[in-house]
């Protein structure tokens, strides 16, 4: 699997499905028990699940942050900028040492800190407030910008979105200016539920190479595919990841 | 206003490395050679307003100093929403800087008036909003307030008072009728207009370029009975400003400004003030009405 200028698909969702476990089964393991802690019995949409595979890759294998580093200019930065899914988000925070698990037991309470909708200044290792859609993307291209302007060059942006997000326009503003200008450590994450209403006509990577970008296109819950396509990256050139996941938990 | 803003700014970029410009397309060319010399700093990102502040946002997450630059309805109107949530909502500010005005180009109609930005502006957090009335208060206003971190609005006009009077933006008395005097307080650049309307009327005139945070105790201090805000952005902006400060006190406000309807007229700027009661003559009709009982010589 190498990034392309193309899409390119690898593997399917749909390849195997019938013997599959459902996703809700399939979590990662050291994130299963803490998103069945913050889960309290609900009855999430398959959209929470679909995330928490690709959240996990990041966190476990990709993203250059601990904990300890959460406020070193150097680091990574991931912005979740579909901000809905935080039940899985939290459960990796957790998962991954930067939120108390306690925490995870009264969500969006009037004194948690844990939003239906995550906050930057109430979460440790939380970059951006997010929620209402199409915000992420534009942030993550100033945030490149800004580490480029002082001379960071080793940390990369990653920003999570939604296929359906992706109707904001603001996004579109976004791909468009970090294609021209080569924002090549910018990595955006698109899952692809197959949720927007009117469809992706020709594909969603299709939307980004047009742009000057790479894509890489590859099943959302296959971990290696996954690592493999998050850490490719070209000079020049923005990448984007489009992780194709079921609509059906 | 526009060329003393980007000739400060240019030097501002060069002296400090953690300023930063974003444009989108406006005033792109007069930042050419700033452009040339912090390719990383100065960045226009096209007709794309949402993104504009975006990247604003993201700059000043990592640790610099946006200034935001465009015509006051694409900066502060378009991107409302960006605003909110990539400044004020990440918890980082901004500096953003438009030309333009309520009716600076009225020949380019609806689409280039912002009468409303200033109030726009204030439904935000605890943003900082400079009107200057003179070029030359420009820079000293730009250079401090991209010294510091707080979310700031500068808003730019081809109107201007006869003469500068930058301060720290307090209420700065220009006329003094004396105690218990009605008291005008005149914002940015219709200082000249308010002074030449109430040259005949007993009325204390204050100026500010400051309509936020507002200079309350000045307020409080000066402040009789009668109070009259002449605003060159929307009417009544600072009118809940006034109220709160003197809760505690029988008054009576005459808020004038910009009124609220698209007029579909064109013409020049010194039409729309006619239209709008802000020349000289409008403000004196609007405000002897207001003092009528009052401002006889049988009071």
């Amino acid at each position: 699997m190498t990034a392309s200028t193309g899409p390119l698909t690898v593997g399917s969702p749909e390849t195997g499905a019938a013997d599959a476990p459902p996703a809700r089964a399939r979590l990662p393991e050291p994130v299963a028990p803490l998103f069945e802690r913050i889960r309290a019995g609900r009855d999430l949409g398959a959209n929470t699940y679909s995330t928490v595979d690709v959240l996990w890759v990041l966190y476990d294998r990709v993203l250059r942050i601990t904990p300890a580093t959460v406020d070193d200019p150097d680091r990574d930065r991931f912005l979740l900028s579909k901000g809905h899914a935080v039940d899985g988000y939290y459960a990796v925070l957790a998962a991954t040492g930067f939120v108390p698990a306690e925490w995870l037991d009264d969500p969006t309470s009037a004194t948690s800190r844990l939003g239906g909708h995550p906050d930057r200044t109430l979460v440790p290792g939380v970059e951006i407030g997010s929620g209402s859609l199409g915000h992420g993307l534009g942030l993550g291209v100033g945030t490149a910008l800004g580490l480029r302007a002082q001379g960071l060059l080793t940390p990369r942006v990653y920003v999570l979105l939604g296929d359906a997000e992706l109707d904001e326009g603001s996004n579109h503003e976004a791909i468009a200016y970090a294609g021209a200008t080569g924002l090549d450590s910018l990595t955006a994450v698109v899952i692809d539920n197959g949720s927007a209403t009117h469809g992706w006509p020709g594909g969603i990577a299709a939307r980004f190479t047009a742009n000057g970008w790479t894509a890489a296109t590859v099943d959302g819950h296959d971990h290696d595919a996954l690592h493999t396509a998050l850490t490719e990256r070209t000079a020049h050139r923005p990448h984007v990841v489009v992780a194709v996941v079921s609509k059906e938990v | 206003m526009r060329a003393a803003f980007v000739a400060e700014l240019t030097a501002l970029l060069a002296e400090d490395p953690r300023t930063a410009l974003v444009l989108a397309d406006i005033s792109a060319d007069s930042f050419a050679p700033a452009a040339h010399r912090h390719p990383d700093r100065v960045l226009n990102v096209g007709i794309r307003e949402q993104l504009m502040i975006g990247v604003a946002g993201g700059l000043a997450l990592t640790g610099l100093r946006p200034v935001v630059h465009s015509y006051a309805p694409f900066l502060v109107e378009r991107a409302y929403e960006q605003i909110k949530l990539d400044l004020d909502h990440q918890g980082v500010g901004a500096v953003l800087v438009s030309i333009g005005a309520s009716y600076d180009r009225p020949e380019a109609g609806r689409t280039h008036l912002s009468p409303a930005d200033v109030a726009l502006i204030d439904t935000l957090g605890d943003w900082t909003v400079h009107v200057p009335g003179h070029p030359d208060e420009v820079p000293a206003l730009l250079r401090a307030t991209v010294a510091g971190d707080a979310p700031a609005y500068l808003r730019l006009s081809i109107l201007t008072n006869d003469r500068p009077r930058g301060n720290d933006g307090s209420l700065q008395v220009v006329r003094d009728a004396g105690p218990g005097a009605p008291l005008l307080v005149a914002v940015g650049p219709l200082l000249d207009p308010a002074l030449a309307a109430v040259e005949q009327l007993p009325v204390t005139v204050a100026w500010t370029h400051r309509p936020r945070p507002f200079d309350t105790a000045g307020l409080r201090a000066l402040a009789g009975t009668e109070v009259i805000l002449v605003e060159p952005y929307l009417a009544g902006t600072s009118s809940r400003v006034v109220a709160a400060a003197l809760a505690d006190r029988p008054h009576r406000v005459l808020a004038l400004g910009v009124g609220r309807e698209d007029l579909r007229r064109y013409g020049t700027a010194g039409d729309h003030s006619r239209w709008h009661g802000l020349d000289a003559a409008g403000l004196r009709r609007s405000v002897t009405a207001f003092l009528a009982p009052w401002a006889t010589p049988s009071r």
